[in-house]
């Protein structure tokens, strides 16, 4: 069979598995829509956190962006990562005891005010909202390459799936349908990164195969090797760094609190059976994740040794069919500007002669994708890409609607605007507010808005900055106030917002080193926004009035698994 | 549960907590970041242990200190009596 075959039977096969789940799992009550009725097992709810979390940037573009950044990509690694240890030690277990439905539910409760509810509500639509229309975009990219048709039409297929688990099954069909995406997507990452972790360096197990010697009987190690071909061709040598340390630490700080802020992550606490399912879900979530986490950084030094080897000096009649498929999306381009009919690839880096001039350019979003094309794997293998960069982009998707919907439905109707609609209505409404979410998701997936990629950085800084510090202060400091915290959200996000939106909209040529505060780049910023708020609310909170007592009481409640009365 | 217990639970999980989180600082922000050009000079198989850390390692580590905080608090809760209960909701 031709790719093309065998990229429309897996994700129709695929696609078939998701909706079966979907019908299977229907939500008979708002507390399975919102929660899956607390009654997910923590190795199910390990899985389904794990694609939840797992976007389509994890999968297609994390590797590319390492492959092309080496050792300065670790910032995504540790970030994306380390923020689990955050999430299990400090929010998970006191979140899950909390035990109500969304985040901006703890927020208003914990601090005993509609104002805050509101600010958390807004932040939850927001972050999600920018962080869904990057799925969507995924979602489409993916169908127009693998499956021919138009993006658009990519992104109409993909809200559509998405559009039946999430409205039908809320958090329940979510969460099934995610466990069915983990297992499918990190199939598709492993197979391939295998493949050519034994093509390059004999090793099966690519973490291994990472820090061995190459398998072309030279007995140069793979890393020395690619540092020595960044070094010829005028790159920085791979495994060094050219960022600032300082900028490096707090983009890796913004990123881990971003990630253990971040709202479609939380709920997911929410729908284990007890406390201590939540603490053993977590380290199932990060262990599923480390898979892949582990892996793409082992995949992005084999494609970037590919792709050298098999661009750089190759004559253009010579170059593989592969290389001209992507040519045609305009992802990967040659201009031979010495006329010699050869590619030659080079950095800036290097002294420049007339000989020395780059010739490719390359978007780092197709090495994943077009990876196992370069190490020339079966075509079953490259189909097999396409359905797991599908599954990553939906499984996000789904989780970040379904807080979309909570937030309108839950706190917004329910807790504010319209106290007395019953429970059916609120499902109702629920189902209805997530299927405007999709609608509109979709709309962002097919017009993108040119700043998608900018944007992102924002939704991990607006987390940093506003959730985590609020709710950590909320769990581990009784005497913290609800003047406090809302003065600290508020100066927290305005801050990180304001340098954001000066750098990256209002003045983007002054967006370097030498213009930004203590050398700190916007996609760093969200660390400093986040000290600022712990600052604030501490100060507001000492000068004003302590939490009820009733407050106080839940705190001291929320801190122990059992029931307080229970364990005399 | 008396307050004095329940305090000394609360210490007990704030001291785990702290001593897992130093771990966590040490492999991320030290080892990965900030003393990452020392540790390169150590090499084993085809790796600079920094960049070993900062793309392997720290990983590694993060879920391990998952599991032993697990543990740890299982231990604990069954100790003061504060497990959740069969059932218990």
């Amino acid at each position: 069979m031709g790719i093309q075959a065998w990229t429309y039977t897996l994700v129709f096969l695929s696609f078939a598995l998701y909706i079966g789940i979907a019908i299977r799992s229907r939500a008979k009550s708002t507390s399975d829509f919102y929660v899956a009725g607390n009654d997910v097992s923590p190795l199910a709810n390990g899985m389904a956190t794990a694609a939840d979390w797992m976007s389509a940037a994890s999968f297609i573009s994390m590797a590319g962006l390492i492959s092309f950044m080496g050792r300065d990509g670790s910032v995504y690694l540790l970030g994306w990562t380390g923020g689990y240890v955050l999430l299990a030690l400090l929010l998970a277990p006191y979140l899950r005891k909390f035990g109500k439905f969304t985040v901006p539910d703890f927020v208003g409760e914990r601090y005993y005010s509609q104002a805050a509810r509101l600010v958390a509500v807004v932040c939850a639509i927001f972050i999600s909202f920018t962080y869904v229309a990057g799925q969507m975009r995924g979602v489409g990219v993916v169908f127009s390459r693998f499956l021919e048709v138009d993006i658009t039409v990519g992104v109409i297929i993909g809200m559509a799936i998405v559009f039946f688990y999430a409205v039908i099954g809320g958090m329940k069909g979510i969460t099934y349908t995610q466990v069915a995406q983990y297992c499918v997507l990190i199939f598709a990452y492993m197979v391939p990164a295998i493949f050519i972790s034994i093509l390059l360096t004999g090793n099966v197990i690519p973490q291994f195969g990472f820090g061995s010697s190459l398998a072309d009987g030279s007995g140069t190690y793979l890393l020395d090797k690619l540092d020595q071909l960044n070094r010829d061709l005028g790159f920085h040598a791979y495994t060094s760094g050219t960022k600032g340390t300082l900028d490096v630490f707090c983009i890796t700080a913004a990123l881990m609190v971003g990630t253990a802020g971040l709202p479609h992550v939380i709920i997911r606490f929410f729908t284990v059976r007890k406390v201590r399912d939540a603490r053993l879900s977590a380290g199932y979530a990060l262990l599923f994740i480390a898979i892949l986490y582990t892996t793409a950084p082992a995949v992005a030094a084999f494609a970037r040794t590919n792709f050298i080897n098999t661009i750089h000096n190759t004559p253009y009649s010579e170059a593989p069919q592969w290389f001209k498929n992507w040519q045609k999306t305009g992802l990967l381009d040659w201009e031979d500007k010495n006329s010699d009919g050869v590619m030659q690839y080079f950095g800036d880096t290097g002294e420049q002669s007339a000989s020395q001039q780059n010739e490719i350019t390359v978007d780092r979003d197709i090495i994943v994708l077009a990876n196992p094309e370069i190490a020339k794997l079966p075509n079953w293998v490259i189909a097999l890409v396409a359905a797991g960069g599908l599954a990553a982009a939906l499984s996000t998707a789904a989780g970040l609607l379904l807080v979309i919907s909570t937030s309108i439905s839950h706190d917004l109707l329910k807790k504010v605007l319209m106290p007395k609609i019953t429970e059916r209505q609120e499902l109702l409404y629920a189902r209805l507010a997530a299927g405007a979410a999709v609608i509109i998701a979709g709309y962002f997936g097919i017009n993108p808005p040119g700043f998608v990629a900018q944007v992102v950085a924002f939704a991990f800084g607006l987390a940093a900055s506003s959730f985590f510090p609020i709710i950590i202060l909320g769990i581990f400091y009784k005497r913290m106030n609800k003047e406090g915290a809302i003065a600290g959200m508020v100066t927290g996000i305005l801050f990180t917002a304001s340098y954001i939106i000066y750098f990256k909209f209002i003045n983007p040529t002054a967006n370097n080193s030498e213009n930004w505060l203590f050398g700190i780049s916007p996609e760093g910023i969200g660390s400093l926004g986040m000290l600022i708020n712990v600052t604030v609310a501490l100060l507001v909170s000492k000068v004003t009035p302590a939490p009820p007592e009733e407050i106080q009481k839940m705190i001291e409640d929320i801190r122990i698994p059992g029931s307080a009365s229970e364990t005399v | 549960m008396d307050t004095s217990r329940l305090k000394a639970y609360w210490r007990m999980n704030l001291t785990y907590v702290g001593i897992l989180l130093i771990i966590w600082f040490t492999v991320s922000y030290g080892f990965s970041i900030l003393f990452v050009n020392q540790l390169d000079q150590v090499r084993f198989a085809g790796f600079k242990l920094g960049f070993w850390f900062a793309q392997q390692g720290s990983i590694y580590v993060f879920v391990l200190l998952i599991f032993v905080y697990v543990f740890l608090m299982n231990r604990l809760d069954r100790k003061f009596g504060v497990a959740e209960k069969q059932g218990d909701r």
